[in-house]
């Protein structure tokens, strides 16, 4: 019996226009249907029947939290304001996602014609996006696509001669991780360091200015024009039971096709490394996947199968964060990982509450103590008390999000810590004898001569003096080098 | 802090005057100081103290905001970049594909730590947060120049070659 091996295609929703349009040509942006979904809303639609029709489509925030799209617009928009403002969360800081820079880069209106949108539904006149200064690219490219808008009166004052009035400005954003979370990001527009607020009250009642506003991320905006045009119920044929639509995925790391996937929420994890991403680089074996950045933790070849949605991907003990993910394979160590993440985490703690602050440095050092060879079986518990401590207390989402990483891959990989903890990692490089060929290569090469053999014989690594450079390692032609 | 000049003499008068009047021209001084900065840095560079001083005194805020802000947000600098300026990219798809060895090798090779310049201030090399550009990883940039798929090997010879082109000048 044939068994279906066809890969499911992606299906591209947020990146429909990305590499078919020119993104500085407003026209090519038009001719595709661009702003006829603002047009529909500001000639058809009341504000309300705006906000029922992202609720009805289920859509949900793509920049990490996964909340109600449409339930946060409400929330907007019933406040009672003189003002309020629709804010684009542009800050995509989380290392090894670009899905929003290539949305901004390759497709700025999709974001305009929305954030117009989001503004009429509920009640809104002035939208900034808070954009990373890292990304030059998308800021001139949004930069001129406003002012083409603008030109066309397709921002500004009564849009379509609707009587709705609207505007957009860019803010930058200055290098801080934490800027991603909602009431810091606000702060920072305000021109302050951006550190979090205590929630509530919730920026859809006192925000930016203290006014009712609404922070949505660049993936979501992309979503809107889609959906107001095809309807709720095309969105919510796509996906599983509690996650409807598309997501984007940076698939990056030791796969071997690296970049942007949109595929149907529900598809596994298999299906993008393998069918999509092509498998392993390097003839390598895998190991985990990295979802979540610094907030997620990793999945491994048990749960490949599992259809990816919000809530599947917490269950296997990770999260969907912005979309980002690292492909790992056998030679990574998972407690170097950790320590890369927390080295990450305690850098970018804003420093407002202690247990970010301290907890996330702490349990910093003791990686680092681990992956040094000089900490104690005792650090393993210390390690997961205290991470569940930082979780429970921090203030934001960094904090209670930052343990993660180690959380995940202590459970899954405890025997690595342990080779730390008891010290029986073994540090330096050794020779397969039956692979050798006595070539010579990696005595010529090695620093500090602690490689000996006759030629034509298996040579030996003296483990005593290695200092595991691995010199002889990229010199070897036949792979007999085993690393540490 | 030390002594900071606050006569501002040792500044490009310039500049100044091009600053003062981006902030005179703000709509919402109180809350553009992040733009401000960026527009000083752009400038000058970096954003020594005396020039944070110049920022706080026509924002008409206190310094010491300007301080927090400028020490708060990692792009911003206090200290004057290497006539190269060397990022290396710390994403996680730069690091397992090895960006923590680039960075090594840099540093190891022009004898300076993270964050600091070479003596005769042609160099400085950090880290940065993940620039978007992980097909490319590990990646490292010198001014806005992008360089994709970094050997240790091609590290040095970016050191080479903006060497070269700063001797031929």
């Amino acid at each position: 019996m044939m068994t279906d091996t066809t890969p499911k295609m992606q299906y591209r929703i947020a990146l429909r226009n990305c590499g078919f349009i020119n993104p500085e040509n407003i026209d090519e942006y038009i001719a595709v249907k661009g702003y006829q979904a603002l047009g529909k809303v500001l000639s058809e639609y009341t504000p309300q029947k705006v906000v029922n029709v992202i609720k009805e489509s289920h859509l949900r925030g793509r920049g990490g939290g996964g909340f109600p799209t449409g339930l946060k617009w409400e929330l907007t928009a019933r406040e009672t304001s003189d003002e309020k403002y629709i804010i684009c969360n542009a800050d995509e800081g989380d290392p090894g996602a670009f899905m929003d820079r290539s949305i901004l880069e390759g497709d700025p209106h999709s974001v305009l014609e929305a954030m117009a949108i989001a503004g009429y539904a509920i009640g809104s006149n002035k939208g900034y996006i808070y954009i990373r200064a890292e990304y030059p690219l998308a800021i001139s490219r949004l930069q001129t696509a406003i002012e083409q808008a603008r030109s066309y009166g397709l921002l500004g004052n009564d849009i379509f001669s609707s009587g709705f009035d609207f505007d957009i400005e860019l803010k930058l954003g200055a290098g801080a991780f934490v800027c991603g979370e909602e009431t810091a990001l606000i702060n920072s527009l305000q021109g302050l360091r951006g550190e979090p607020n205590k929630k509530p009250p919730f920026p859809s009642v006192s925000g930016f200015r203290g006014k009712p506003t609404s922070v949505n991320n660049v993936e979501t905006f992309a979503n809107i024009p889609a959906i107001i045009m095809k309807g709720p119920e095309w969105f919510q044929s796509i996906g599983t039971k509690h996650s409807k639509g598309t997501k984007v995925f940076a698939l990056a790391g030791k796969v071997n096709n690296v970049g942007l996937v949109e595929v149907p929420m529900g598809t596994t994890l298999r299906e993008i490394i393998y069918d999509i991403g092509g498998g392993i680089s390097d003839g390598k074996a895998f190991k985990a996947v990295q979802t979540g950045g610094p907030s997620g933790g990793v999945i491994t070849e048990e749960n490949l199968d599992t259809p990816i949605d919000y809530e599947s991907i917490r269950k296997i003990g990770s999260m969907m964060g912005s979309g980002g993910m690292i492909v790992l394979d056998e030679d990574t160590d998972m407690v170097e990982l950790s320590k890369f993440y927390l080295d990450f985490t305690q850098d970018e703690s804003c420093g407002k509450c202690t247990p970010c602050r301290i907890g996330t440095k702490r349990l910093y050092e003791i990686l680092d103590r681990l992956t040094q060879m000089e900490g104690t079986p005792e650090d393993l518990d210390l390690l997961e008390e205290l991470s569940h401590n930082v979780k429970d207390s921090s203030l934001c989402g960094l904090g209670q999000s930052a343990p993660n990483p180690i959380l995940s891959t202590i459970d899954r990989f405890r025997e690595e810590y342990e080779a730390y903890a008891y010290r029986t990692k073994k540090t330096t490089y050794s020779i397969d004898e039956d692979k050798c060929i006595g070539c010579t290569k990696c005595s010529r090469v090695c620093p500090v001569d602690c490689i000996t053999g006759e030629v034509k014989q298996p040579h030996v690594v003296d483990e005593s003096e290695c200092i595991a450079c691995g010199a002889c390692y990229n010199a070897c032609p036949v792979d007999a080098i085993i690393k540490p | 802090m030390g002594n900071i000049d606050l006569s501002f003499t040792n500044l490009d008068q310039d500049k100044l005057t091009e600053l003062k009047t981006y902030i005179n021209e703000l709509e919402r001084p109180e809350e553009s100081l992040i733009h401000v900065l960026h527009r000083a840095q752009k400038l000058f560079g970096h954003i020594p103290h005396n020039l944070q001083f110049f920022v706080a005194k026509h924002l008409n805020i206190g310094a010491a905001r300007v301080n927090g802000v400028v020490s708060f947000y990692s792009f911003f600098n206090e200290e004057k970049p290497g006539e190269y300026d060397i990022s290396v990219c710390m994403g996680t798809a730069c690091y397992v594909r090895g960006a923590d060895t680039v960075l090594h090798t840099l540093l190891e090779r022009l004898e300076i730590d993270k964050g600091h310049v070479t003596e005769d201030g042609l160099f400085s090399v950090r880290d940065v947060r993940c620039i978007g550009a992980c097909g490319l990883a590990p990646v490292v940039t010198v001014g806005e120049k992008v360089y994709g798929h970094v050997t240790d090997d091609m590290a040095l010879d970016i050191i080479d070659k903006y060497r070269g082109e700063h001797n031929d000048n």
